[in-house]
């Protein structure tokens, strides 16, 4: 047992830290920082930046051009692009369809889709919930039906972050209506532009434009887009929620929630004296911190159980039930730390062609939208009520 | 970065676990803690058999040179089947007071006692005035002649009833709460003007209050420098936070277990009860709180091995914050879900429940510490 750096970590260190000072583009740091959606183009200019640096996989085998870095290494990549307020890519391609594709695609799959994704040059989103299938995911009614060289894909998709701007899909369609449940699914990969397509947005309760829903009509889609064998989708779809268990839970970004919530509070009064002396705010914070720093340890012994060659079972479930919390817990507490500057909102749209900033202190821009949009942190990958489920089932035996 | 175990130390490990199983049945414990001692002096001349009363100790003093980290190992074990003879007491505790503050003829005379399970020691610091403030102190220790008198009342010294030494914190100068001024002194038991009050704890262990009157002491009684053991204090002190964590984590581990176990026995409206929702979600939570409690456990103790002192000492404050709330969150809920069977004293779980409910509070308790941990981080 050893938490200390190397001096070739700490060299990694200083690798990472000068290259985020002078590649990390202001606009992008800036949104990222006050909790904002990314714009398309911002983001899409950080990820090349990032490939061109080799560093926009870091959890691929180092073949599919990952960057073979140790543990350590990540958990110094990691925190070193939460305190600097960098994005991390967006999850849909490189930590989702990605290690799907590397792990059950085939050679041509991963040879086309691959590249793209670490070019950023496919913009992919994730067509799994439908109207009728939430938690209860494998009860899906996407059809898709096979004619020939095609599917005849016919059915509906909802609450698909980023569809609006994606080029391609990856979706859970039904092939065996006949079989139990999880056993007639398959997994397609879908370009947006195929007709038959239609995205339709939701505002969320952010007010904001982050969700949609997809209709499928008659959408002809080639067979050789089927990731592995007809009817193993639930297989694959699995393993990608696994995945997306253990990133969702954004310890680096929650590390700096609470560096910005220290700034807010030294700036904020309460009683006449500043927010951060006042002890039940300082608890609140304190509390959240202890529950974070534990997380980050918990995160930081299961990434060396599985370098040792254990086995994980639904120990990830964890990272996302406490993650999320937390992010939801900071966010609560940075809208309160604002006081009466915590209420004003108005969208982001409906700032376009105005030249006025949003009203408040600068900081009061962000921590609202965000403490709306992250409700939904304890609901998406799976609800923290199914995580529970998961745990009491394959780790108790319950 | 690293959290995986030596083979050295699964050696550790498998050597303490079989000492609990063979040992520490419940109703082994059961019984041995309700003898007068409260604790079996044969268990501690094994444990000094197997080297493990020297552990922590450096090589010269006939230790092992072990690290916080083999201390965990150990305590995480012994917590498992709450242990009752006074390791953390003597060892981690007073004995790492006086391998940090003493002199040479003082380590000479009192470790390899210590080491070959001879001497027992306790560490009278709290009073009862001073909560969980190592500073507060109003035990005095007047100058007179070569030595120095002691005056005070000492609360809740654990194994004061049997420990042959007591090294006492008393003030030789400053007002009551400073952390100047403040010495420790090795006093025999069995001294002239120390009496005793002995009673037993909520854990099935041993505690004392200790009155000095007019306790005449040599100029050889003063452990370290005179008006400066604060910081050696807060040092073994938190050295012992890292080895209580262990324990909690050990128990926080048994007390799920055996919940989890009858979960799937105990059956109510004809199946286990551990096919309700409601009772598999309360039990994911009391296991989620054990994992960030092992987490914290092993963070502390890996630490504690590095340099930099404030680190050091948030990650104390941390670690134990997270350990007191995951303690009473589990001892509560495992009596909760073992529903009538977890109030009888029979049943093993109500004794995980009291041993966590004291290291909650020993110490310093989860608001003292989560109070610590803003005060360093603010």
């Amino acid at each position: 047992m050893d938490l200390s750096f190397s001096k070739e970590d700490l060299a990694f260190r200083d690798e990472v830290r000068e290259f985020l000072a002078t590649s990390l583009p202001a606009d992008v740091k800036d949104r990222c920082d006050r909790g904002l959606h990314p714009t398309k183009e911002g983001q899409v200019r950080w990820q090349k930046i990032l490939n061109e640096k080799g560093w926009m996989a870091p959890n691929w085998p180092k073949e599919y051009g990952g960057t073979g870095w140790t543990i350590t290494q990540k958990y110094i990549a990691a925190h070193e692009f939460g305190h600097a307020s960098a994005p991390i890519a967006l999850p849909f391609g490189v930590s989702m369809v990605g290690p799907v594709i590397y792990t059950f695609g085939n050679q041509e799959q991963k040879d086309y889709y691959l590249p793209r994704i670490l070019n950023s040059d496919d913009w992919w989103c994730q067509g799994y919930s439908e109207p009728g299938s939430g938690s209860d995911l494998a009860s899906l009614q996407t059809k898709a039906v096979r004619d020939g060289d095609h599917y005849i894909v016919n059915g509906q998709k909802i609450w698909t972050s980023f569809a609006h701007l994606a080029d391609m899909i990856f979706c859970l369609v039904r092939t065996d209506s006949s079989a139990k449940q999880q056993e007639g699914i398959s997994f397609l990969l879908i370009d947006m532009k195929t007709p038959g397509i239609t995205v339709k947005p939701i505002i969320g309760l952010d007010m904001e434009h982050s969700l949609n829903e997809v209709f499928f009509e008659d959408v002809r889609v080639p067979v050789k887009n089927r990731i592995g064998e007809e009817n193993k989708g639930w297989t694959y779809a699995k393993f990608l929620l696994g995945n997306e268990r253990t990133g969702i839970a954004r310890i680096a970004r929650s590390k700096r929630q609470v560096e910005r919530l220290k700034e807010i509070a030294k700036a904020e009064r309460s009683g006449g004296r500043p927010l951060a002396e006042d002890s039940d705010f300082s608890n609140k914070l304190s509390r959240i911190e202890v529950d974070l720093m534990a997380l980050e340890y918990t995160e930081l012994r299961y990434l060396s159980m599985i370098a040792s060659g254990k086995q994980l079972s639904a120990e990830p479930s964890l990272l996302k039930i406490k993650g999320s919390e937390i992010q939801q817990r900071l966010t609560e507490l940075l809208v309160e730390s604002l006081g009466m500057y915590g209420v004003p909102y108005e969208p982001e749209r409906s700032y376009a062609g105005r030249n006025e900033a949003p009203v408040g202190p600068d900081y009061a821009h962000g921590p609202m939208a965000e403490h709306l949009y992250l409700r939904a942190a304890t609901i998406y990958g799976g609800s923290n009520e199914i995580q529970r489920n998961i745990i009491s089932k394959m780790v108790l035996g319950l | 970065m690293d959290f995986e175990l030596s083979d050295e130390q699964n050696l550790l490990k498998d050597s303490v676990e079989r000492f609990v199983k063979d040992n520490y049945s419940a109703e082994a414990r059961a019984k041995l803690a309700d003898t007068e001692l409260g604790f079996s002096r044969d268990h501690w001349k094994q444990m000094a058999e197997l080297g493990w009363l020297g552990l922590p100790f450096s090589e010269d003093v006939g230790g092992f040179g072990g690290t916080a980290i083999e201390t965990a190992i150990m305590m995480e074990s012994m917590g498992r089947g709450l242990v009752l003879e006074p390791f953390l007491t003597t060892v981690i505790l007073c004995g790492g007071l006086i391998a940090e503050a003493g002199n040479e003829a003082q380590v000479e005379a009192i470790i390899p006692e210590v080491i070959e399970g001879k001497m027992m020691l306790a560490f009278a610091y709290a009073e009862a005035q001073s909560r969980f403030d190592l500073n507060d102190v109003e035990t005095s220790a007047a100058k007179s002649g070569d030595g120095y008198v002691l005056n005070g009342h000492k609360a809740v010294v654990y194994h004061g009833t049997t420990a042959d030494k007591i090294i006492v914190s008393a003030r030789t100068s400053g007002g009551s709460r400073d952390e100047a001024g403040i010495s420790l002194f090795i006093v025999d038991n069995n001294t002239a003007g120390l009496t005793r009050r002995d009673y037993r704890t909520i854990d099935g262990q041993r505690a004392a209050d200790i009155m000095l009157k007019n306790v005449k002491v040599g100029a050889d009684a003063l452990l370290g420098e005179e008006g400066k053991a604060y910081p050696v204090i807060e040092k073994v002190v938190d050295r012992t936070i890292s080895a209580l964590c262990a324990e909690a984590v050990g128990a926080m581990q048994a007390a799920n277990h055996i919940t989890n176990e009858y979960m799937k026995e105990r059956k109510q409206f004809g199946i286990p009860i551990g096919k309700f929702q409601v009772l598999q979600h309360r039990m994911v939570d009391m296991y989620m709180e054990a994992e960030q409690s092992k987490s914290m456990s092993d963070m502390v103790a890996m630490k504690l091995e590095m340099d930099d002192e404030t680190e050091k000492r948030k990650a104390v404050a941390a670690a134990k914050a997270q350990v007191g709330k995951a303690a009473k969150f589990i001892g509560q809920q495992s009596i909760q879900l073992h529903g009538g069977m977890g109030m009888t004293d029979e049943y093993s779980i109500g004794h995980y429940f009291k041993r966590l409910t004291t290291i909650e509070m020993l110490f310093g308790n989860t608001d003292h510490h989560f109070k610590k941990y803003a005060a360093l981080t603010s």
